[in-house]
């Protein structure tokens, strides 16, 4: 076996798509785009396909590098690759941004073709099941009936989920990595803060500010820092950064004295640079409204009696954001229905952000998972 | 449950009681096997007896042995109980040499019983008479069943044969077959004293 490696130069496409997309909102997408990237090959009979969700803040550039200079590799890289655990001389991977997002997609960003504007805060509040359901078009475009593979994390997985209950026959396996049946009221109650800093940012202008030539940052950069916090672990904050100063002593001030500040400041100000408040608006919402046993009086194994694929399913001992227990309610809901299920609960100081590192026994049982697929 | 995983990768040898097990599951049965360590029991009754199951194993490097394997494995601590599995849902629950090793013995062996219509527990007999005479002689018991020293052992709730029939009698807890092993031959008279290995079957008594 060859060592590990990347999967090189990658560039985006973009599927078009003019069938009208009805949104669970009630609203209905006349046309709409989905940028995209694949990595390795389908094979003739078109089994070998694994599609990526992202979560909140991520993308369809999960893996390789846009040119050799490249410093930032896609955000699953150490993951996605030939003789990774997610092999790409064996599977045919696709990442994509979703709906509402703003790296090419339709999204606020985007132009309305009803007006040619971008829809800004006139584009719909799009759901988990929207995207699933946008996601499965995108797999008819590449001609693929069955995934092999549906892969996520956090909202990622919850995305995972919701294939296997949209579209039973049409994914194999999914791997739902540090993710949850639903949000907690703590956990919602994070997003409405983060929502709150972009909203009420005098530069929010209801969600209009691409008009007004300003961009709603400081309210970005809050609900960023907010987020980061709650994406690690205190261990973990303990242990990168402690009560560490950036010059030796306090300054009687309230500019940055710990490191954790200027951590956070910097982590805000390079999120609020390049990613669009609207769309964060909306993938916190996504997160919010995901609950499929909602309509089964709050039981999640009738709510998934129609799953028909093999699962694995992670999480993280650290992670307070997405749980240990919330996966167990996942795992419990597929033994009830005597579903195929392995589950790890991985040993990890990082809190939610575990699932993106590259621990070595969270990649084994990855890459062992994976090489059980047959395709 | 400390160095648990260490009673879970011993020798096949040792693991002779898995043939018997399995004259004790019946086909395509549905079966919970605790601790299932690399996930051996279940795959081998898989093939010879075509059954569903899932194992359930806390250590990350059985873990992974066990999914090699070829079998559902879900990692937790037994002695967090069994809460993610509904009442009687399984036709066997299966713990394996384990029973001496698990803290909370008492209430895990009700667990058992809720999750599944029959269980089936096997554990190293402390009456044996070799680790009598050890005891007599003044040390603690190392045998091949037992196979830790006093201070690195897992075994923190030993039985002899009568005492596991005490505790079933006071639990009404119904024992169904027992089957009492040396050297994986069966034992018929003077059991507690001349078996090293206790295979009971088990139901719950009420009903």
């Amino acid at each position: 076996m060859s060592l590990p490696s990347s999967v090189g130069i990658v560039a985006a496409k973009t599927a078009h798509f003019t069938e009208p997309l009805s949104l669970k909102s009630g609203d209905v997408l006349s046309q709409y785009h989905l940028v995209y990237e694949t990595y390795g090959k389908l094979n003739a009979d078109k089994s070998n396909a694994v599609m990526i969700c992202h979560a909140l803040s991520g993308n369809h550039h999960v893996a390789g590098k846009y040119d050799e200079a490249d410093k930032n590799p896609g955000w699953w890289d150490n993951l996605i690759g030939p003789g990774k655990p997610l092999d790409t001389n064996k599977f045919f991977v696709i990442g994509l941004n979703n709906l509402g997002g703003c790296h090419g997609s339709s999204g606020p960003l985007s132009t309305n073709p009803a007006t040619d504007k971008p829809w800004g805060a006139s584009f719909p509040v799009v759901t988990v099941e929207d995207w699933v359901n946008s996601q499965a078009r995108l797999a008819d475009s590449l001609g693929i009936k069955q995934l092999a593979a549906i892969v996520g994390g956090s909202l990622g997985g919850m995305q995972a989920l919701q294939w296997t209950i949209a579209y039973p026959e049409r994914v194999r396996n999914a791997l739902v990595i540090a993710s949850a049946p639903n949000l907690t009221a703590q956990n919602i109650a994070f997003n409405e803060v983060a929502r709150q800093a972009i909203i009420t940012d005098p530069e929010f202008h209801g969600g209009d500010y691409y008009n007004h030539g300003v961009l709603p940052r400081r309210g970005l950069r809050i609900a960023r820092m907010l987020g980061h916090i709650t994406y690690l672990s205190d261990d973990a904050m303990g242990a990168k950064f402690g009560r560490k100063l950036r010059d030796g002593h306090v300054k009687y001030g309230f500019d940055v004295d710990f490191e954790m500040e200027s951590y956070l400041r910097y982590q805000g100000d390079k999120f609020a640079g390049e990613f669009d408040a609207n769309t964060y608006l909306r993938m916190t919402r996504a997160l919010d409204y995901f609950d499929p046993a909602f309509d089964y009086q709050g039981d999640l194994s009738a709510a998934l009696a129609k799953v028909k694929s093999d699962f694995l399913v992670v999480s993280f001992t650290s992670d307070w954001r997405f749980s240990p227990g919330r996966s167990r309610e996942i795992v419990k809901a597929l033994l009830d229905n005597e579903l195929s299920v392995s589950y790890a609960e991985v040993t990890a100081a990082h809190g939610h952000d575990a699932f993106l590192m590259p621990d070595e026994h969270y990649h084994n049982i990855m890459r062992q998972y994976l090489a059980k697929i047959e395709v | 449950m400390g160095n648990l995983e260490k009673n879970m990768a011993m020798s096949a040898d040792a693991r002779a009681d898995f043939a018997l097990i399995a004259q004790w599951v019946a086909p395509n049965a549905k079966v919970l096997d605790l601790g299932c360590g690399d996930g051996s029991l279940l795959s081998q009754l898989r093939k010879t007896h075509n059954i569903r199951g899932y194992g359930v194993e806390k250590d990350d490097a059985n873990w992974l042995k066990a999914m090699n394997n070829g079998v559902d494995v879900i990692q937790m601590d037994l002695e967090s109980g069994l809460s993610g599995f509904e009442a009687q849902s399984f036709d066997v629950v299966i713990l394996s040499q384990t029973l001496q090793a698990v803290l909370n013995t008492e209430a895990i062996v009700h667990e058992m019983l809720r999750v599944g219509r029959e269980v089936i527990v096997t554990f190293p007999n402390f009456g044996y008479w070799r680790h009598r005479i050890q005891i007599m002689t003044g040390n603690m018991p190392v045998s091949d069943n037992l196979p830790y020293q006093w201070y690195d052992t897992p075994n923190v709730h030993l039985c002899t044969i009568n005492d596991f029939d005490d505790f079933c009698r006071k639990s009404n807890i119904k024992v169904q077959q027992r089957l009492v092993l040396t050297d994986k031959k069966e034992v018929h008279v003077m059991t507690n004293i001349r078996g090293n290995l206790a295979m009971y079957r088990l139901r719950s008594g009420q009903s």
